[in-house]
């Protein structure tokens, strides 16, 4: 099994294809002490080590000497960030988009929200005006980068198999295969979920949280990580107003209440409304590239 | 869910420190988690103790240091501990205006091994 996400031994796929997941690395078997004359099965004497830096070998701290009875044990600081590694994966797409001038974007939103439908026709939009590629992400299937190459777009398919959500080092191969042009715009669609993936930094110039007006006004109170993550939220299916009982005012103050100042943008990406605003806002943080980029780490 | 990959993470950390220090067993880990920080900490140690199993941090006790969250307020320009995002400012009431300094660590930060 894999041990990050729980699936099968090699099930993130991209376009198909299976790809050497940043986390399949074999680990070091554990590996029994040996019985010696200066070891056995004692108890062991922590030593603490109240240095700032390094490790305090037990033999050369308070026990001095490799004693009989004394175990090796000692205190070894780290000090190092667990999702370190993505962070650097990351920092190296983010070096590379910059250096591009690509707009990187990527959209997170529970299933179902329309991100699709919004992305199919944000491209219908500014396909003629600029080079856009997309990467999808979703557990299995590519139906959805299927319908992005209908558009006449480039779109490659992760799928992260039970994987809950996208990662930097996914993010890395898909753009290997999938070389954005320069001064382009690639939208990442995340695996549909208001959780893990905002959490995982994958490089992106900003996160975009969708928000359809057929879930609940307090999404962002239940899920506030992402919310609070968030650097624009859209609030999709407008359109659908008039039948529901959704309140746009206490979702955005809900919104507001987690992320203060967050912008917030009512659309429908069927019926066109507020799409126009939406566009601006991409063609407005394009053009300030690459300086928001660069220094957003 | 995630929080198996971040308890893989935290198992890659290990190895290579391991590997670095030549370490033949990991007893104790211990991290940093804010409370803002989006770990379920039941989970993590599950999760943990699932993954580490055939590891040279096998039985090894994971210790959790909790990081209290803390905020400025834009209003009063004054400091609050809060234990989520949805909090009005201890100080002058307000909401909507604080601005998160501490609380979403997740790091490890020291080993006792031999």
């Amino acid at each position: 099994m894999c041990t990050t996400c729980g699936c099968s031994t090699g099930q993130t796929r991209i376009n198909g294809k299976t790809i050497q997941s940043l986390h399949l690395e074999k680990p070091i078997q554990f590996r029994p002490l040996r019985h010696s004359n200066t070891r056995d099965h004692t108890p062991s004497l922590p030593i603490k080590n109240n240095c700032a830096s390094e490790t305090l070998a037990s033999g050369a701290g308070i026990t001095t000497a490799h004693a009989p009875g004394m175990s090796q044990a000692r205190m070894i600081k780290i000090e190092r960030d667990i999702l370190e590694r993505n962070n650097q994966y990351a920092n190296e797409n983010r070096r590379f988009l910059s250096k591009q001038n690509i707009l990187a974007l990527n959209l997170l939103s529970s299933p179902g929200s329309g991100k699709t439908t919004l992305l199919v026709n944000t491209i219908q939009i500014l396909r003629n005006k600029l080079p856009i590629t997309v990467i999808e992400g979703d557990q299995q299937t590519d139906h959805d980068a299927a319908r992005i190459r209908e558009t006449g777009i480039s779109a490659t398919q992760i799928n992260t198999g039970k994987g809950c959500h996208l990662d930097a080092f996914m993010v890395q191969q898909a753009m290997q295969q999938i070389s954005p042009q320069q001064n382009s715009l690639l939208f990442i669609e995340n695996v549909g979920n208001l959780v893990c993936p905002s959490n995982f930094d994958l490089g992106e110039a900003y996160k975009i949280v969708i928000l359809s007006v057929t879930e609940g006004e307090d999404k962002p109170l239940k899920y506030p990580d992402m919310f609070h993550a968030a650097d624009l939220m859209l609030l999709n299916k407008c359109d659908l107003l008039p039948y529901l009982s959704f309140d746009v005012d206490l979702a955005i103050e809900y919104a507001h209440h987690i992320h203060p100042g967050l912008p917030v943008i009512q659309i429908s990406a069927m019926q066109g409304s507020g799409m126009q605003v939406w566009i601006d806002w991409i063609e407005a943080n394009r053009l300030a590239l690459p300086s928001t980029v660069q220094y957003k780490t | 869910m995630h929080e198996l990959s971040l308890a893989e993470n935290l198992l890659q950390i290990i190895e290579e420190t391991a590997t670095e220090h030549q370490l033949t067993k990991v007893k104790t880990v211990w991290l940093e988690i804010g409370k803002l920080a989006c770990v379920e900490q039941g989970s993590l140690r599950f999760y943990f103790d699932v993954i580490t199993q055939d590891s040279i941090a096998r039985q090894a006790k994971l210790e959790i240091i909790e990081i209290a969250g803390q905020a400025v307020c834009t209003q009063c320009s004054r400091s609050s501990l809060i234990a989520s995002y949805y909090e009005a400012c201890s100080h002058c009431g307000s909401y909507n205006t604080l601005k998160v300094t501490q609380g979403r660590e997740m790091k490890i930060k020291e080993l006792e091994a031999e």
